[in-house]
């Protein structure tokens, strides 16, 4: 019953139709079969992966594609730990040739200790991406103005931070968050920020379309409920949003009849 | 002749393609991407694509990331 509500409203990016609105990062787990468990029960169809260097001294090292089968979770390369356009670009042509898919996310960082993103060469790394052909899934910061000029420059998805990168700080700008998710004709997925299940309610509530985190996950005491517990937070908040909350009031209002009180 | 690959000198023959080097240092073609002095070698290209005396490549594949 539930499931079938949920087909009827997939998330869809770049054409791409999926049934969870909920994506996971594959970083900070104390193994491949951690994670692999955690995806599990997190529903995600759609994780994060970093495109690095082989090790040489040791090829036989535990590989992500042994626990998560590209298969059948789309594996969406990211620029995490890129600090230019240029060194963003030479990562995503990279990652279409080891994955020989277009659909990338983009994070273009400004500095170590807030990883926030330099929205200039952001924008800039995108509109050559978007030349070359990719789908790009854009990082970006809560401003309306940015999310809507990566949108005009053709991002398949707008993905504002709900605060610092593996924060846990939650949705720090509701009221921006919703601006551009207004104004959007293409996704916008909270990316970063999220440590408790409510925070990705929150984000869901707001009309958000989909939900990325993955420090939220990982670094939880349990990984793997956590993970479960996230899953059922982005269903309650998109149902939530859909159903449309009732109006705030400053005072009470009964529920229960007045007429024929004893 | 020498090739630098992921910033480690290794020693090629003449005549090396790019899928001969993947192969002796053991990995697996088909599992990673190759950047060639900057330019990305297609996968289709591995077999045909000699190696230079000089050449720097890197050599990724996917790992776990946020």
């Amino acid at each position: 019953m539930t499931e079938k509500k949920e087909e009827l409203d997939p998330l869809i990016v770049a054409g791409r139709a999926f049934r969870s609105r909920l994506i996971i990062g594959t970083g900070k787990y104390k193994s491949y079969a951690e994670n692999a468990a955690a995806l599990e029960a997190s529903g995600a169809e759609m994780v994060t992966v970093a495109v690095r260097r082989v090790n040489l001294t040791n090829p036989d090292a535990p590989r992500l594609a042994d626990f998560i089968d590209p298969q059948k979770t789309l594996y969406l390369p990211n620029t995490a730990g890129c600090f230019t356009a240029e060194e963003a670009l030479r990562t995503l042509r990279l990652a279409r040739e080891a994955g020989g898919w277009d659909l990338v996310k983009l994070e273009v960082l400004a500095d170590q200790k807030t990883l926030y993103p330099d929205m200039e060469e952001t924008l800039k790394a995108l509109k050559v991406l978007i030349k070359e052909g990719f789908q790009v899934m854009v990082y970006c910061s809560d401003d309306p103005v940015y999310a809507r000029k990566l949108e005009d420059a053709g991002a398949a998805a707008i993905m504002p931070l709900g605060s610092l990168i593996g924060s846990g700080l939650g949705v720090q700008n509701p009221v921006n968050i919703r601006l551009i998710v207004e104004q959007a004709r293409t996704p916008v997925i909270v990316d970063a920020g999220v440590g408790a299940p409510s925070d990705a309610a929150i984000a869901m509530e707001l009309g958000c379309d989909g939900v990325l985190m993955n420090t939220a996950i990982a670094e939880a005491k349990d990984p793997v409920r956590m993970a479960r517990a996230m899953k059922h937070a982005v269903i309650a908040g998109r149902e939530g949003y859909l159903a449309g909350r009732m109006p705030k009031k400053r005072y009470a209002d009964p529920s229960s009849p007045l007429a024929g009180l004893i | 002749m020498q090739v630098t690959i992921n910033g480690e000198t290794r020693v090629a023959r003449q005549g090396d393609s790019v899928e001969t080097l993947l192969q002796s240092v053991g990995l697996v073609p088909q599992k990673v991407a190759v950047e060639r002095n900057g330019e990305i070698v297609p996968r289709s290209r591995y077999a045909i694509t000699m190696l230079a005396d000089g050449d720097r490549l890197e050599v990724v594949q996917f790992v776990g990331g946020g």
